[in-house]
């Protein structure tokens, strides 16, 4: 199952390493991360998308838990967290296509954040499955390269830090 | 007083209560050892490889239950102290381990004898630290004792830049410390305690499975006193040994594949386990599948992260097991009536697992032209003082000193679990001899693992350190050999050491004593002798070649599935 896991830790240098070698280290999967900051500086906030059993998910949350600098571990499940992820799209527009990309990016509440003759560079942001719709749309007109953040994550009302 | 790091770290080692500390200089801790040359407080051992200097500050920690302190140079110096530093995290062992690093300018310039040791122990450390400001020691000494220690202990390396050592600053060390991050739970949940005490009183078949925490958490006497009120048999996984009296008729003693009969049949038959500080290692548990396959299991530890790892877990404890035994044990005195009748209840099982003890004891058959490594074993417990600290090697002389030498007192065995690390048992031992001068402290070794720290003699010697060496010479790796002939055929490939090596010699060569024994009529005489003569001895035991470690539950199998006699 997919599972999105939001991690408080220490914003010391090398925590990133810690959580991401504990996930290669005893082989659980990492689908996305994202760290940055909070508005508490000393504070970094992670996003980890990961998949497992419910054992597997037991273990990745107690474990990262163990970790010394990790403040606290939130596993969102089912609607519990509003996600949200950037994608920078680069996509093929020549003239027989140029009007149908503006329209999809239209649609999907895109800005077109740079042109040439033969292409257009779209900002989306969105819930995960957002963007794989927008991308499926564009993905036959020719996508040329494709950046994603993975999501970040917060907790719907009052669940999640300091709810 | 402004004073430099390295005086600072001196100063914070002595507030932490440290004595003893086991280390090798180099440049990057030149400014350190120039300090400690002065500094009277603490005792300084110098081992002859970096590596068993932390395998003797993890045998001092094992024995004394204090905090280990190694100290290494950076590059090969920090290197050499993996293995150690691996085998203390294994085993959850405190221990700190400070190492010395290039200046903070030089770092990631690959600098002369820089290594990321950061990096390279972030898998083995409980917690590392970097420390690149002066004013940074004092807390960070602090906190790397205390996460080393509380929770679930471990090794926590620190790492410290020769720029920082030199700088100065004022000194003054923490009373406490506070780490929002890290709030090890203590106390066992009152409900799930109350829980746990009655699923003990209605089972009809119930074992304590021990494992290494208990000893670690200082619960033995918790341990023992709950077992016998209850009248409950206790099995213990190699680290637990000596956390219940092995001569105690409710004592199954060691499980798993080297495990005996009766421990290995009464998990696989019990109606309930209570795993208390273990964590169902593949050496005790066999085939999971198939381990303790009519239980309800009942697993009480202080590490959040061993609960439901390999098993499923009908109730888990999170908690200190000492907090936990003691909670229980008040709870069960509350009910002397259900006690009672618990304690009846359970008779049946006790007579069906006295049953299997008479039908398979632990033993060996005797010979009188070569000298059986068992034999060896029960003649050292026999001779050897009652609190008498034992470190092993690792090998077959390992799993025969679990099997024949009957643990009764925590901390008096020393051995590497779950890293199982040859070279281990040597500097373990002088470690434990460096915390207990007065102590009788023996080393079991393999031949071919005693050849992988025998350099350490040297140290013994010179710090006066007089520590009983056993070697139970087989001319072979003795258990890869075993398992080359059960399952490879008896095909031999590199684990014949065939080079007659005089130890005798060797032991003179450093200094110390040596006596050899070839016939089983030598044994008593040779241990005597050895516990006789002052200072550092090798007692040297031609042993039959080709015996096997029996019972054993081939990798993989069931714990019933045991192979008796071959
Ligand atoms: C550092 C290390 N290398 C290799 C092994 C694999 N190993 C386990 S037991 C063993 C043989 C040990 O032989 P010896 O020390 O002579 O003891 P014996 O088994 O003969 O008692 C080996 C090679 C190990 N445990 N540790």
């Amino acid at each position: 199952m997919r599972h999105t896991i939001t991690v408080l830790v220490e914003n010391e240098f090398g925590v990133l390493s810690r959580v991401a070698g504990l996930f290669s280290g005893r082989g659980f999967n990492i689908d996305s991360l994202s760290v940055a900051p909070t508005n508490d500086e000393s504070i970094s906030r992670m996003t980890i998308v990961t998949r497992g059993d419910e054992q597997i998910l037991e273990q990745i949350s107690k474990q990262l838990n163990k970790l010394i600098d990790v403040i606290k571990v939130i596993d969102f499940t089912g609607g519990e967290a509003i996600e949200r992820e950037m994608a920078l799209i680069k996509v093929t527009a020549e003239e027989s296509s140029r009007a149908e990309v503006l329209r999809i990016a239209d649609i999907f509440r895109g800005k077109i954040i740079d042109v040439t003759p033969k292409s257009y560079t779209i900002e989306v942001t969105g819930a995960p499955a957002k963007i794989e719709a927008i991308l499926e749309l564009l993905r036959p007109l020719g996508l040329k390269e494709l950046v994603r953040t993975g999501p970040v994550a917060i907790g719907r009302g009052s669940k999640g830090w300091k709810g | 007083m402004k004073m430099t790091g390295a005086r600072i770290l001196l100063e914070c080692l002595k507030q932490e209560g440290v004595d003893t500390v086991f280390g090798y200089p180099g440049g990057t801790v030149i400014n350190l050892y120039d300090e400690l040359f002065s500094f009277k407080d603490i005792r300084h051992i110098l081992p002859r490889h970096e590596q068993a200097g932390v395998h003797a500050a993890d045998g001092y920690a094992r024995a004394t239950g204090r905090v280990g302190v190694a100290i290494a140079t950076s590059g090969p110096g920090a290197t050499n102290t993996i293995t150690g530093i691996a085998t203390a995290y294994m085993d959850s062992i405190p221990l700190v381990v400070i190492t010395g690093q290039v200046p903070t300018a030089l770092i990631g310039n690959d600098a002369f004898q820089e290594v990321d040791i950061i990096g390279i122990t972030r898998p083995c450390t409980k917690h590392n630290f970097l420390i690149k400001d002066v004013k940074e020691i004092a807390t960070i000494i602090k906190k790397a004792f205390y996460i080393a220690r509380t929770g679930r202990p471990g090794p926590v390396l620190v790492d410290l830049p020769k720029d920082v050592q030199i700088a100065t600053t004022e000194f003054s060390y923490p009373d406490t410390i506070e780490l929002r991050s890290y709030k090890p739970t203590v106390e066992g949940h009152p409900k799930q305690v109350e829980k746990a005490v009655s699923m003990l009183l209605s089972a009809k078949k119930p074992v304590i499975y021990v494992g290494g925490g208990v000893i670690l958490g200082d619960a033995a006497g918790e341990l023992q006193a709950l077992a016998k009120m209850l009248n409950v048999p206790v099995t213990t996984t190699l680290m637990g040994l000596g956390a219940f009296p092995e001569d105690d008729p409710l004592a199954l003693r060691l499980l798993g594949m080297h495990g005996t009969y009766f421990a290995n049949m009464a998990v696989t038959n019990c109606d309930l386990l209570v795993a208390v500080g273990a964590r169902f290692d593949d050496r005790v548990t066999g085939k999971i599948a198939t381990f303790a396959p009519h239980a309800k299991i009942i697993h009480v530890d202080v590490d959040p992260t061993s609960i439901r790892k390999n098993v499923r877990v009908d109730l888990p404890i999170v908690g200190e097991v000492k907090d936990v035994l003691a909670k229980m044990l008040k709870v069960a005195e509350g009910q002397s009536a259900n006690v009672s009748e618990s304690r009846k209840n359970v008779e049946p099982w006790l007579a069906e697992i006295s049953g299997w003890k008479e039908k398979h004891p632990i033993t060996y058959k005797q010979t009188s032209s070569t000298i059986k490594p068992q034999f060896v074993i029960q003649k050292l417990r026999e001779l050897s003082e009652p609190d008498a600290i034992i470190a092993t090697d690792v090998g077959q002389h390992q799993m025969w000193t679990a099997q024949f030498f009957t643990f009764t007192k925590p901390r008096t065995l020393l051995s590497s679990g779950g890293l199982g690390t040859m070279g281990f048992g040597l500097p373990a031992a002088m470690g434990a001899q460096a915390a207990y001068p007065g102590r009788q402290v023996i080393a079991i070794c393999g031949d071919g693992g005693f050849q992988m720290n025998m350099q350490e003699l040297a140290t013994l010697v010179q710090n006066r350190l007089p520590v009983k060496i056993c070697i139970l010479n087989n001319n072979f790796l003795g258990m890869v050999r075993q398992w080359q002939e059960l399952f490879f055929e008896k095909r031999y490939s590199q684990t014949c050491m065939e080079l007659p090596i005089d130890f005798i010699k060797l032991a003179e060569a450093f200094g110390a004593k040596g006596f050899q024994a070839t016939k089983p009529d030598e044994v008593e005489t040779t241990i005597k002798k050895a516990f006789e003569t002052p200072g550092p001895v090798i007692m040297e035991f031609k042993i039959a070649r080709e015996e096997k470690v029996l019972p054993m539950v081939p990798a993989g199998a069931s714990l019933n599935e045991m192979v008796l006699n071959a």
